[in-house]
C-alpha cells in the first residue's frame, strides 16, 4: 500500500507535474469543460443585462454613475493578476515552490485589492445615487452581473488563500501540483470575463 | 478491505456503503432508485390529471390543485424521473463499454448524485409546506413571479440544486469518455450509447447554465426584489422565456439522444448485425445536438418575435427532422436481413420507432409558424411531446433497463412480464395520446381545469383517461417484474444476449474495479470481433497488475445537505429573518465540506496483484 508515495514525494518531477498523472490530466480536461459551462452562464448574464441597461425607471443611467478612472485602475490590477499566476505557473513548472507561493500570494492580493474597490464602488452607488439591487430593471441587471463577477473572484481568492496554507509547509507533488493549475485557469478565465464586464458595462455604458 | 466487500454484509452496512459509494455501479442503482420514486410519483401525478378530465365540469380536484399538480408532473417527469434514469444507464453502462475501471471523477459522481437527490426532496417538501409550484413546469413571468406562498420558491431551489447535479454529471462523462477509453478504443470504435452519452453531456454542459442563471433572476425577483421581470422598473418577461427555452430546447435531445443510443445498441445486438450506417448515425447524432441549439424561440411563436425570426427558427427546426430521419432509415436497414430475436428490450425498441415517428412528424406541424398559431397551448401540442417523451425517452428507459439489468443487478428480468407490461403499456400510450391530436385541434386548451359539456370532447378525453390506467398497469407488472426478478429470477450469465460490445466481456455484475486487466479493442464491436475472428475473450492490454481505486466518501452527501437546508433558509428568509440561520447554517456546512475535501488528502488505494490473482482461483 505504499504506491501512492511516488505520488506525495516523487524523486523527480516531471516537466509538467500538473498532466503527469491520469488524475492531473482528468482535472485540466475537466477545469476546461466547466469554463465552457460557465462561458454560457455570463453569456446569460450579459443578454440579459444587455436588453435591460436603458430600463432605468427613472433612476440614473450609466452615463451619471459610471466613472473609467476606478475602473480601469481594477482591470489593471485584475489583467496584472493573470500576469503573476503566469509565473506562479512558470515557477511550478521549474519545481520552485517558494518563488511559486511568492507569485501566487502576489496574485491573490491583487485579487483582494480588486475586490475592495469593486466594495467601494458598489458603496458608492448606493449612497450616493439611492443605486440599488432593486431601484430598477437595470440595477438589478447590473449588480447582478458585476456581482456574480465579484462572487467569482471571491471564490477564487478563497481556493488559492486554501490552497496556499495546505500545502505551505510540503511542497511541491503531483497530488497537489494539478491544484495549483486548476486555479491558476480558473483565475484566467475571471480576468477574460472581467475584460468583457469593462467593455460591455463600462466603455459602452459611458460611450455607447 | 476489498475482498470483505464482496461477502455478505448487514443492512446498516450496506446502507452506508450506498451513502458513501463513489462506485459508478453503485451510482447507477442509486440513480435507478431515485429516478423510479420520481417516477412513479409524477405518475400519480398523471393519474389525477387523467381522472380531473375523465368527464366534462369534474371536481375531483379543485383548481388550484390541478395546477399544482400539473406544474409538478411536468417538472417532476423530466428533472427528478426521466434525467436521472438516463444518467442512471449512463453510469451503468458507459464506464463499461469503453474498457475504464470508472469514470474520471467518482467523488463529482457521487456529488452529482446526491445533489439531484437532495433537490428533488427539497421540491416535493412543498407538497407538505402550503402547497406545490402552481405556475406551469416552464414558470412563465410574471405568473411565477406574482403567484402566492412558497410553492415557486421551492420550484427555484429544488431545481437550482438538482440542476448542479446534473452539470457535474455532464462534465464527468465528457473527461470519462476522451481520458478513460481502454487501449484501442478510438473515438469511431465507441458503442452508439457511449456517443449518445458524449454529445448529450455536451448539451447539458452549454444548455443547463442558461437555467442556472434564468432561476437565479427568478429567484432575486421573488426572494430579494429585483426587478428582472417587474415591468413597472423597466423589467422584461420575454427574458425569462429565452433564458427557460435556450435550456429547455437543448434539454429535449438530452432526453431523447441517449436513448437513440442505447436503441441502436439493442436493435445491432438483437440482429445479430453490425449497425447500419455506423459513421452517419454519429454525425445524426451531433448534428441533432448542433441544430438543437438553435431553434429555442419555436417555443416562442406567438409571443411576437416578427416574421423574420419566426421564419428562421422554424426553417432550423425543420431542418432537424434531416439527422432525425437518417436514424429512423438506418435503424430500419440494421434490421434488415438481421437473424431477429424478439424480447422485451427489442419489443420496446420496436414500439419506439412508429411512435416516435408519429411525434416527429408533429413536430414538422408545430413546427409550422402559421400553422403553430392554431396548435399552440392545445393538446395537439400534449399530443406531440407525449409521443416524442414517452413514445422515445420512457420506451427507451424500459427497453434499456431490459437490456443492461442483468449487467446492473445479476438477474435476467422475467420476458412474460416484460411482455405483459410493454403491451399494456403501448396500447394504453396510444389509446391516451393519440385522441389528443384531435381533442387539440377541436380547440381544447391545455392547463385548463375542466371542459364544458357537449363540445365534443366528452368521448375523446374519456378513452384518454382509459389509456392512462392501461399505462399504469403496465408500469406496475413492470416494477413487479423488477422485484420478483430480484429475488427469484435467472442469474445472469456474463453474456446473457450473445452481446457485441465490452460490457458483456465480464461478469454480471462486474466485480468492483470492472475488468482485471484492460481489454484491447480491436475493432468496432470489439467483443464480437473476438467471437467471430478470435477465440470469443477480450485480449488484455496490460499484464494483471495493481489497480488503484478511489476511496469511499462521506462528503457529497454531507455538501448537498447542507445546501439543501440553505434551499429552506432561503425559501423562508422572506417570512422571518430567523431563517437566515438556516441559510447561512446550510452554506457554511456546505463549504466546510468542500474545504475538508480540499485540504484532506485521498489518493485511493492499491488492489494488490496477489489479491487479484486470489479471487481468480475462487
Amino acid at each position: 500500500m505504499m504506491s501512492n508515495d511516488h505520488i506525495l514525494n516523487p524523486e523527480t518531477m516531471p516537466q509538467s507535474p500538473e498532466k503527469a498523472t491520469l488524475e492531473g490530466k482528468n482535472k485540466f480536461l475537466g477545469l476546461w469543460f466547466f469554463l465552457g459551462g460557465e462561458t454560457v452562464l455570463f453569456a446569460s448574464l450579459f443578454g440579459t443585462y444587455l436588453s435591460l441597461k436603458n430600463s432605468t425607471a427613472g433612476g440614473p443611467t450609466s452615463e451619471e454613475l459610471f466613472g473609467l478612472e476606478l475602473v480601469f485602475i481594477m482591470t489593471i490590477m485584475l489583467l496584472t493578476s493573470s500576469l503573476t499566476s503566469v509565473y506562479a505557473m512558470y515557477h511550478m513548472k521549474n519545481n520552485d515552490f517558494k518563488k511559486m507561493q511568492l507569485w501566487l500570494g502576489i496574485t491573490g492580493l491583487l485579487g483582494i485589492g480588486f475586490l475592495a474597490m469593486e466594495i467601494y464602488e458598489f458603496a458608492h452607488y448606493i449612497t450616493e445615487y439611492g443605486f440599488t439591487f432593486r431601484s430598477s430593471a437595470f440595477g438589478s441587471a447590473f449588480y447582478t452581473l458585476v456581482g456574480f463577477h465579484g462572487g467569482h473572484v471571491t471564490f477564487g481568492i478563497l481556493w488559492l488563500i486554501t490552497l496556499m496554507i495546505r500545502n505551505a509547509k510540503r511542497g511541491l507533488n503531483l497530488y497537489n501540483a494539478p491544484k495549483f493549475n486548476t486555479f491558476s485557469l480558473y483565475w484566467h478565465f475571471i480576468d477574460v470575463v472581467w475584460v468583457f464586464v469593462f467593455t460591455v458595462v463600462y466603455l459602452m455604458g459611458k460611450v455607447g | 478491505m476489498s475482498i470483505a466487500a464482496t461477502q455478505k454484509q448487514g443492512f446498516g452496512a450496506v446502507i452506508w456503503d450506498y451513502l458513501t459509494t463513489v462506485d459508478h455501479k453503485k451510482i447507477a442503482h442509486l440513480y435507478t432508485f431515485g429516478g423510479g420514486f420520481f417516477f412513479i410519483l409524477g405518475g400519480i401525478e398523471a393519474l389525477i390529471i387523467r381522472i380531473q378530465l375523465i368527464k366534462p365540469e369534474n371536481d375531483f380536484v379543485s383548481a388550484g390543485f390541478y395546477n399544482e399538480v400539473i406544474t409538478m408532473h411536468g417538472t417532476t417527469m423530466i428533472f427528478l424521473a426521466a434525467m436521472p434514469l438516463l444518467l442512471g444507464l449512463m453510469n451503468a453502462a458507459v464506464p463499461l463499454q469503453i474498457g475504464a475501471r470508472d469514470v474520471a471523477f467518482p467523488f463529482l459522481n457521487s456529488l452529482g448524485f446526491w445533489l439531484f437527490m437532495f433537490g428533488g426532496i427539497l421540491l416535493n417538501c412543498s407538497w407538505f409546506l402550503g402547497g406545490a409550484p402552481d405556475a406551469g413546469w416552464t414558470s412563465y413571468a410574471p405568473l411565477s413571479t406574482t403567484s402566492p406562498g412558497h410553492g415557486v420558491d421551492f420550484y427555484v431551489m429544488g431545481l437550482q440544486i438538482a440542476g448542479a447535479g446534473t452539470l457535474i454529471g455532464g462534465i464527468n462523462f465528457l473527461v470519462t469518455i476522451i481520458n478513460m477509453r481502454a487501449p484501442g478504443m478510438t473515438y469511431m470504435r465507441m458503442p452508439l450509447f457511449t456517443w449518445a452519452t458524449f454529445v448529450t453531456s455536451i448539451l447539458i454542459l452549454f444548455a443547463f447554465p442558461a437555467l442556472t442563471i434564468g432561476l437565479f433572476l427568478l429567484m432575486f425577483d421573488r426572494m430579494f426584489d429585483s426587478a428582472f421581470f417587474d415591468v413597472t422598473l423597466g423589467g422584461n418577461t420575454i427574458i425569462w422565456q429565452h433564458l427557460f427555452w435556450i435550456f429547455g430546447h437543448p434539454e429535449v435531445y438530452i432526453l431523447i439522444l441517449p436513448v437513440f443510443g442505447l436503441f441502436s445498441d439493442i436493435f445491432s445486438t438483437f440482429s445479430k448485425k453490425r449497425l447500419f450506417g455506423y459513421t452517419a448515425m454519429v454525425f445524426a447524432t451531433m448534428l441533432i445536438a448542433f441544430l438543437g441549439f438553435m431553434v429555442w424561440a419555436h417555443h416562442m411563436f406567438t409571443v411576437g418575435l416578427g416574421p423574420v425570426a419566426n421564419t428562421i427558427f422554424s426553417i432550423a427546426t425543420m431542418a432537424i427532422a434531416v439527422p432525425t430521419g437518417i436514424k429512423i432509415f438506418n435503424w430500419l436497414a440494421t434490421m434488415w436481413g438481421g437473424s431477429i430475436t424478439i424480447n422485451s428490450a427489442m419489443l420496446w425498441s420496436l414500439g419506439f420507432i412508429p411512435s416516435f415517428t408519429v411525434g416527429g412528424m408533429t413536430g414538422v406541424m408545430v413546427a409550422t409558424v402559421a400553422a403553430d398559431y392554431q396548435y399552440h397551448d392545445t393538446y395537439f401540442v400534449i399530443a406531440h411531446f407525449h409521443y416524442v417523451i414517452v413514445g422515445g425517452t420512457v420506451f427507451g428507459i424500459f427497453a434499456g433497463f431490459h437490456y443492461w439489468w442483468p449487467k446492473m443487478f445479476g438477474r435476467i428480468l422475467n420476458e412474460t412480464m416484460g411482455k405483459i407490461a410493454f403491451w399494456t403499456f403501448f396500447i394504453g400510450f396510444h389509446l391516451t395520446f393519440f385522441i389528443q391530436h384531435f381533442l387539440g385541434l377541436m380547440g381544447m386548451p391545455r392547463r385548463y381545469w375542466v371542459f364544458l359539456e357537449d363540445q365534443n370532447l366528452d368521448l375523446g378525453n374519456f378513452i384518454s383517461t382509459i389509456g392512462a390506467f392501461f399505462m399504469a398497469i403496465g408500469v406496475i407488472v413492470f416494477f413487479i417484474n423488477a422485484i420478483y426478478s430480484q429475488v427469484k429470477g435467472e442469474k445472469a450469465p456474463a453474456d446473457p444476449w450473445d452481446g457485441r460490445t465490452l460490457e458483456w466481456s465480464i461478469p454480471s455484475p462486474p466485480p468492483y474495479y470492472n475488468f482485471k486487466q484492460l481489454p484491447l479493442t480491436r475493432g468496432l464491436d470489439p467483443l464480437w470481433v473476438e467471437k467471430t475472428e478470435g477465440n470469443g475473450k477480450m485480449t488484455p492490454a496490460e499484464p494483471l497488475g495493481e489497480i488503484h481505486m478511489p476511496n469511499n466518501s462521506f462528503i457529497p452527501f454531507v455538501m448537498s445537505l447542507g445546501l439543501f437546508i440553505a434551499g429552506f433558509g432561503f425559501i423562508y428568509q422572506t417570512d422571518n429573518n430567523a431563517w437566515f440561520i438556516a441559510l447561512f447554517g446550510g452554506m457554511a456546512i456546505a463549504l466546510g465540506a468542500m474545504i475538508v475535501r480540499s485540504v484532506k488528502d485521498d489518493l485511493g488505494y492499491h488492489i494488490s496483484k496477489e489479491e487479484l490473482e486470489r479471487e481468480a482461483d475462487e
